[in-house]
C-alpha cells in the first residue's frame, strides 16, 4: 500500500517527520518495505533572481545576471519571452541534471557565456506549461532549495500490508493507527470543502426505485447491500491539480476527474467505488445477480471475457455491464460525452469477489480489498462522500441516493481478562492501559475490572479471540518494551528424530571421505507409470518428483561434464518420493542417501602424474562406509545383482540381512566421450510416514520414551600375547567359481585358529590355464595361548588344498 | 684410570659424535661411523666401557651411567641421520623440500547445510531436540491445522504445488509442529530443518524448493519473553553479538505474531542497499503459536502456551558468502562446492 505523507496529514494533522512515521509504522502497525521522496529529481534544483537582463540582438535570447545566492552574479543565456527583472524562477546550477536527463554545463552561447539554467515548468517535469521560465512568488532568499519553496515534495511510505488488515489498505485506515500512536485527534481532509448538498437515501430491501433508477438484489448473499448515487449535469474532464498531486504521490495516474474522484476515496478511505454512465445502463436499472450460462462482458481493459454461471455480477435491464468488485465493463464506462452518472458504493462476498476474479485471472485495487474485507458498516458514509467528492470535483448535482439491503450484523464481543496479558506476554499491563490501547484503535470496551467485554470496530476483521486482543496490546506499547528474560526450561519430550541422527552420521562420514553434498530440487521427468506428478507445476518438463536420487545426481554430474569437470564426487541425504496408486499419487516418502563418483580417484602429483580413475571397488568400498555409518556394528553384505534400469547393478548392498540398496554403473549417463564411468550408491536410512499421526483435533501420546543409546558398544577384544603365523594361497581358480567361494571353504577348512583370509593378489593372463585366473590369499593362524609349531602350519596348508582340489577343483598356481 | 678420566672420555665422545655423525654422506659412510663409535667390536665406546673394570668398585656403578648416557644420545643421533640418509636415497639423492605435499579430494557439507548445523548447534545448547515430518503434506496439516482460514487471501502468499489427492508439498516446515504436537506431550523444545515447497519460478532470489528451519516450543507458563529472550540470544551466537529489533507481522497460525530483524552487518545500521537503507536486515518469523494450533493437535489452550519460529538458512547462506544468485546453491558444480571445505 503506498501511503503519500502528505495525504495521511490532512487525515491526522500530525508533525511528526516521515522518518518518524516510518518507524513508528514499522514498530507498531505493519512494516515500511519502502520509503521514497518524489521529487527527488528536483533535489538539487534551487531559487534564483534575474538582476540583470538584455536581449541579444538577432536573437530570441536574453543575457541575464542571476543571483542564485552564491555570492556572485551568475550570467546566464534564456530562450524564455518572459524574463523579467526583479523576479524569482527554478534555476539549474552547472552540473545539475535535468529530470529528462541532460546535465547542465557551463557553455558558449552567441559569444556569451551561460552559467546554468532557468527552467519552465515542463522542464522540470510539473506541467506541460512551455511558454516560458516558471515565476515563483516567495519570500525566501535566492539559493534556497527549489523543493523547500514550491509546496510539491511528499515522501511516498510503502506499507507491506498483511491479509489481516485490510483495513490498512487507506490513507484513513493508517490514518487511525498513526492517530492512536501520536495522540493526534483525526479530521475531515482540508482537500475538501463538503459544500455539496447530498440528498438522505431511499432504502430498500431487496429493491429500491427512486428518480428513475432502479436497483435490485438478486443474490442477497453476494451482495448483502447496494448502494447507488445519481449525479446528473456532470462534466468529465481534467482533474485539479491537488488531485492529480495526490495520485501521483502514490504512484497512481490521472485519467478524468470522474474516475480520479473514485480512486481517491478507494485509497482514501478504502472502500472500492465504479462510476457508470447513467444513460449506458438499459432500463437505468442496476440488478445484482449471478451471471446467466454464456454471457460474456468486455472489461474496461478492452478483453471480452467469457463469464461463468457462479461469477456475480453487476447487470442493468439485459446484460452483464461489470464483474461485481473486480472491473467494470468497457460499455457503461465514464467518457468525456458522460453527464450523468451511477456511483455504485457495495459490499460483495468476499469468496465470490475471490472466486470471481480468480476464475478471469484478474486482481484489481478493488477485488484485492473486497477480498480481504472492506468495511461494510461505513457504506452509507462513502456513498454520502462519495457522490459529494464527485460533484464537487465534476460538477453536477447529487440527486437521489439507494441504498438497498440490509446493514451488517453487530460485532460479536470478545470477552477478555486484562490479567490474562500476563500469561502470553510475561508481563503485566495495568487495566485502564489495556483499555485505553484498545479504545485508541476504536475498540468498544465495556465492563470493568478483569472482565471485559471488547468489540472489534467495524474495519477489523482478524478479531476474534482473546489472544487477537492481546496482539493489539502488545504491538501498541511495542514489541521492544515486551520483556525479554531468558530463565530456565523444562527438557524437552521429544527424542531426536533417528533419521536426523543417521543423516548427520552419512553426511559426516561421506565428507571425510572426500565427496561434496549437494542440496538440488526434487523435480524430474517421468520415469514411472504412477510416480508421483505435480498437478500445477511450474515447468512442464520436471513435473514429476523423484523416485530415486541418483536420478538427480546423475543429472547434476551431466552438469558439471559440460562446464568441463570431469572429477565429481557428489552425494545427497534427501527425500525420495516412492510411486503410490489410486488417488494417493504418492506412495511414500524414504529419507536416503546417495552418491556418485566419476573421473579421477584424488588429485594428480608429481610421484602420480595420472591417479586412478574411481572404479566398481571404489563404489563398493563407499558404500560399505556409509552404511557403516548409518548402522555401526550391523552385517554389511554385497550380492552380485541384475537389475532392470538404464543403469548396471552391481551389487545389493544388504544390512542385517535386509537389503537397503545397491551400488551402480551408472550407464545411461549422458557423458561426453573423454568422461571416465560413473559410479553410484544409493541406500534408503528409513521411511518418513506422511499418513496422519492422529485423527484431525486428537492427540496420541503413549509415554516418554526413554531410549538409551541408540547403537549397542563396542566391545573390546583383548590384544594378542602370541605371536601369529601365516603363509599365502596362490590359487589357480576357474573363471566360473567365484572368489568368495573359495574364501567361505578356505573359513569353514582352517579351523578355529584361522585369525584372518584376505585376498592380496589377482592375476589373468599369459602363463594360466585356458578359463582359469590366479588369486593370491594371506592366511594369519594364531593360537591364544602359545606359538604355533611349523608343523601345525604346514598340516593345515595340506589340508586345505586338500579339500580346495577335491570341493572346487581349485589348485595351487604352482602346481 | 679414575671416575673423572672415564667420565672425560665420555664426555669427549658425547662432543665429537655430532659433528662426525652430520657429515656422513651416504650409508655406507654412516655404517662405518656408527661401527667406530658404538661398535660391539671396536667402536669407542666399547673401548671406554673395556676400562670400567680398572675403576673402584664403588665407582662403576656412577660410571656405568655415564657411559649409558652418552650411548643414548649418540644412537639416537644415529638414527635420526639414517632415516634422513635412506628418504634421500629413496627419492634418488636430494629431496627438494619445495615441492607439494600429496593430496586428497577435500569433501564439503553444502553452505546451506553448514547453516543448519550452526543454527542447530545453538538450539541444542537450549535443550531442543530434532523433528521431521514429510515433504508430501496433507492440506489440513500444511493449512487448516495451522488456523488458515480456507480460500483466503492468506493463503496466497503460500503459492502451492498440488499432489493428487489430499496431498501438496509442503509450504512451509510448520506442519511438524501439528504432528509433534499430536505425538509428544508437552514440555516440546523442538527444532525441525527441512526442505519447503512453492510455486516460485527459479529466479536470482527464488527457488521453488528451499531449506526452512522450524522452532516450536510449548508447556506451561511460555511467554513472549521466552521467545524475545531466546531469539536474541540466538541472534548473539549466530551473528556475533548484535542487536535484535521485533516488529508485528502475520501468521495464521501465531498470534501474536512478530518478525525479527538484527542490526544490518555492512552498515551497522546507518543504512546501504544491503539493508534497502533500513539498517535492518530481517531473519525470521516468529509468534505465540495460536491456541487454534493446540486445539489442532488435542491439546488444551488453556493450560499449554507456546511460540514457534520459522527462518530460510539459504538467504544467510548466501548473504554470508556473498553469493549473488540462489541458483548457484543447486547448480552443484565442485568448484563451487569444494571452496566450502572446511
Ligand atoms: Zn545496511
Amino acid at each position: 500500500m503506498n501511503i503519500s505523507h502528505e495525504w495521511l496529514k490532512t487525515l491526522v494533522p500530525h508533525t511528526r517527520s516521515a522518518d518518524e512515521v516510518r518507524d513508528l509504522l514499522t514498530a507498531h502497525v505493519a512494516t515500511v518495505e519502502g520509503f521514497e521522496h518524489t521529487r527527488a529529481e528536483l533535489a538539487s534544483f534551487v531559487i534564483a533572481r534575474v538582476m540583470e537582463s538584455e536581449k541579444i540582438p538577432d536573437t530570441k535570447l536574453s543575457f541575464n545576471k542571476v543571483d542564485d545566492g552564491s555570492g556572485t552574479l551568475l550570467e546566464v543565456v534564456c530562450g524564455a519571452p518572459n524574463v523579467t527583472v526583479g523576479t524569482m524562477y527554478p534555476f539549474a546550477r552547472t552540473g545539475t541534471t535535468m529530470p529528462a536527463g541532460l546535465v547542465i554545463e557551463k557553455r558558449k552561447i552567441r559569444g556569451f557565456t551561460s552559467n546554468g539554467m532557468l527552467c519552465s515548468a515542463r522542464e522540470l517535469g510539473l506541467g506541460q506549461d512551455h511558454d516560458g521560465i516558471l515565476p515563483i512568488e516567495t519570500a525566501a532568499a535566492p539559493g534556497t532549495p527549489l523543493l523547500d519553496v514550491l509546496p510539491i515534495s511528499d515522501v511516498r511510505i510503502v506499507v507491506d500490508v498483511l491479509p489481516n488488515r485490510p483495513d490498512l489498505l487507506s490513507h484513513r485506515g493508517v490514518a487511525r493507527e498513526v492517530s492512536a500512536l501520536t495522540g493526534v485527534a483525526m479530521v475531515e481532509p482540508a482537500d475538501w470543502t463538503a459544500a455539496v448538498a447530498v440528498p438522505a437515501p431511499v432504502v430498500g430491501d431487496a429493491s429500491a426505485t427512486a428518480g428513475g433508477v432502479t436497483v435490485r438484489l438478486d443474490d442477497r448473499e453476494g451482495c448483502p447491500r447496494y448502494g447507488a448515487a445519481i449525479i446528473r449535469g456532470v462534466k468529465v474532464g481534467p482533474s485539479p491539480e491537488w488531485l492529480v498531486k495526490r495520485l501521483e504521490a502514490i504512484g497512481s495516474r490521472s485519467i478524468n476527474n470522474v474516475v480520479d474522484a473514485t480512486n481517491y476515496l478507494l485509497h482514501g478511505f478504502g472502500h472500492p467505488m465504479h462510476a457508470f454512465d447513467l444513460s449506458k445502463l438499459e432500463g437505468s436499472t442496476i440488478v445484482v445477480r449471478r451471471a446467466a450460462a454464456g454471457e460474456t462482458l468486455t472489461t474496461l481493459d478492452g478483453t471480452e471475457r467469457k463469464l461463468t454461471t457462479g461469477m456475480l455480477v453487476i447487470a442493468d435491464a439485459a446484460h452483464a455491464t461489470a464483474v461485481a468488485g473486480v472491473m467494470g465493463g468497457r460499455e457503461s464506462e465514464v467518457t468525456d460525452a458522460t453527464t450523468d452518472i451511477l456511483l455504485e458504493v457495495a459490499s460483495f462476498h468476499a469468496g465470490l469477489v475471490r472466486s470471481g476474479r480468480r476464475a478471469l485471472g484478474l486482481s484489481t485495487d478493488a477485488s484485492y480489498r473486497f477480498e480481504r474485507g472492506v468495511d461494510d458498516a461505513a457504506l452509507p458514509e462513502l456513498l454520502a462522500r462519495g457522490a459529494a467528492y464527485i460533484a464537487e470535483i465534476a460538477g453536477g448535482t447529487v440527486e437521489t441516493k439507494l441504498l438497498v439491503g440490509a446493514a451488517p450484523a453487530p460485532r460479536a464481543r470478545v470477552s477478555f481478562a486484562p490479567s490474562r496479558v500476563a500469561r502470553l506476554l510475561g508481563d503485566a499491563v495495568p487495566a485502564d492501559e489495556v483499555v485505553a490501547l484498545l479504545t485508541s484503535i476504536g475498540f468498544d470496551v465495556q465492563g470493568s475490572g478483569d472482565a471485559l467485554s471488547v468489540a472489534a470496530p467495524t474495519w477489523r476483521h482478524d478479531v476474534s479471540r482473546d489472544v487477537d486482543l492481546v496482539e493489539e496490546i502488545a504491538r501498541l506499547r511495542g514489541y521492544d518494551r515486551l520483556p525479554d528474560t531468558l530463565t530456565g526450561a523444562r527438557p524437552g519430550n521429544v527424542p531426536d528424530h533417528p533419521l536426523h541422527t543417521v543423516g548427520r552420521r552419512v553426511r559426516d562420514a561421506l565428507v571425510a571421505a572426500g565427496l561434496l553434498e549437494v542440496r538440488p530440487l526434487p523435480f524430474t521427468t517421468q520415469r514411472a507409470e504412477s510416480q508421483a506428478r505435480v498437478l500445477n507445476p511450474l515447468a512442464q518438463d520436471e513435473a514429476y518428483l523423484r523416485l530415486d536420487l541418483l536420478d538427480t545426481l546423475s543429472r547434476r554430474a551431466e552438469y558439471n561434464l559440460n562446464r568441463m569437470q570431469g572429477n565429481v564426487r557428489l552425494f545427497e541425504v534427501g527425500t525420495a518420493f516412492l510411486a503410490g496408486s489410486g488417488a494417493e499419487s504418492v506412495g511414500g516418502e524414504e529419507i536416503r542417501v546417495a552418491a556418485l563418483l566419476m573421473g579421477a580417484s584424488r588429485p594428480p602429483h608429481f610421484t602420480e602424474p595420472k591417479p586412478p580413475a574411481f572404479d566398481a571397488w571404489d563404489a563398493k568400498a563407499l558404500a560399505t562406509r556409509v552404511a557403516q555409518a548409518a548402522w555401526p556394528g550391523a552385517t554389511i553384505e554385497f550380492a552380485e545383482a541384475v537389475r532392470d534400469g538404464a543403469d548396471q547393478c552391481l551389487w545389493t548392498v544388504a544390512v542385517d540381512g535386509s537389503v537397503r540398496g545397491h551400488v551402480s554403473a551408472l550407464t545411461s549417463l549422458d557423458a561426453p566421450n573423454w568422461a571416465s564411468p560413473a559410479f553410484g550408491v544409493e541406500l534408503t536410512l528409513g521411511a518418513m510416514p506422511v499418513a496422519y499421526v492422529a485423527p484431525k483435533g486428537e492427540h496420541r501420546y503413549v509415554s516418554a520414551a526413554t531410549s538409551g543409546p541408540a547403537v549397542a558398544p563396542v566391545r573390546y577384544v583383548p590384544l594378542p600375547a602370541m605371536p601369529a603365523a601365516e603363509f599365502d594361497l596362490a590359487l589357480l581358480v576357474p573363471t566360473h567359481i567365484a572368489a568368495a567361494a573359495v574364501e567361505a571353504l578356505i573359513r569353514n577348512t582352517a579351523g578355529e585358529l584361522l585369525e584372518s583370509v584376505v585376498v592380496f593378489d589377482e592375476y589373468r593372463g599369459k602363463g594360466l590355464p585356458e578359463g582359469t585366473r590366479s588369486v593370491g590369499w594371506r592366511l594369519t593362524f594364531r593360537h591364544p595361548e602359545r606359538t604355533l609349531r611349523d608343523k601345525e602350519i604346514e598340516g593345515r596348508r595340506a589340508m586345505l588344498l586338500k579339500t580346495l582340489e577335491k570341493e572346487l577343483s581349485v589348485v595351487p598356481r604352482s602346481a | 684410570m679414575t671416575l673423572d678420566e672415564f667420565k672425560a672420555a665420555c664426555a669427549a665422545l658425547a662432543a665429537d659424535a655430532p659433528a662426525q655423525i652430520a657429515a656422513v654422506a651416504d650409508l655406507d659412510a654412516w655404517t662405518a661411523l656408527r661401527n667406530a663409535l658404538v661398535g660391539r667390536a671396536s667402536g669407542r665406546l666399547t673401548d671406554i666401557m673395556a676400562t670400567l673394570p680398572q675403576l673402584p668398585k664403588e665407582d662403576r656403578r656412577e660410571a656405568g651411567q655415564a657411559a649409558n648416557a652418552v650411548k643414548l644420545e649418540v644412537e639416537a643421533l644415529l638414527t635420526a641421520r639414517e632415516s634422513g640418509l635412506s628418504a634421500a636415497a629413496k627419492s634418488g639423492g636430494d629431496l627438494d623440500l619445495t615441492m607439494p605435499e600429496r593430496r586428497r579430494w577435500v569433501g564439503a557439507a553444502h553452505p546451506v547445510s553448514q547453516v543448519i548445523d550452526e543454527i542447530t548447534e545453538i538450539f541444542r545448547e537450549l535443550g531442543f531436540t530434532i523433528a521431521l515430518g514429510p515433504e508430501a503434506e496433507h492440506t489440513w496439516y500444511n493449512f487448516q491445522a495451522l488456523n488458515f482460514p480456507d480460500d483466503h487471501p492468506a493463503m496466497d502468499l503460500h503459492d502451492t504445488l498440488y499432489l493428487q489427492g489430499d496431498l501438496v508439498l509442503r509450504t512451509h516446515t510448520s506442519p511438524v509442529q501439528v504432528r509433534t504436537l499430536q505425538q509428544y506431550a508437552p514440555p516440546i523444545r523442538i527444532l525441525a530443518p527441512g526442505n519447503v515447497h512453492r510455486r516460485d519460478p527459479f529466479d536470482a532470489s527464488h527457488a521453488p524448493t528451499f531449506a526452512q528451519v522450524e522452532g516450536l516450543v510449548v508447556d506451561e507458563g511460555i511467554t513472549f519473553a521466552d521467545l524475545k529472550a531466546t531469539l536474541t540470544h540466538f541472534a548473539n551466537r549466530f551473528f556475533g553479538s548484535t542487536r535484535t529489533r521485533f516488529r508485528p507481522s502475520y501468521f495464521p497460525f501465531t498470534e501474536p505474531s512478530a518478525e525479527m530483524d538484527v542490526l544490518c552487518g555492512v552498515c551497522k545500521g546507518s543504512g546501504c542497499s544491503v539493508c534497502k537503507n533500513s539498517g535492518w536486515v530481517e531473519i525470521l518469523g516468529s509468534g505465540m503459536v495460536h491456541p487454534a494450533v493446540i486445539e489442532s493437535a488435542g491439546l488444551d489452550s488453556t493450560k499449554y502456551t507456546g511460540w514457534a519460529f520459522g527462518l530460510g538458512p539459504a538467504r544467510t547462506a548466501l548473504a554470508r558468502h556473498g553469493i549473488p544468485d540462489i541458483r548457484i546453491l543447486y547448480d552443484s558444480d565442485v568448484r563451487f562446492l569444494e571452496q566450502f571445505a572446511r
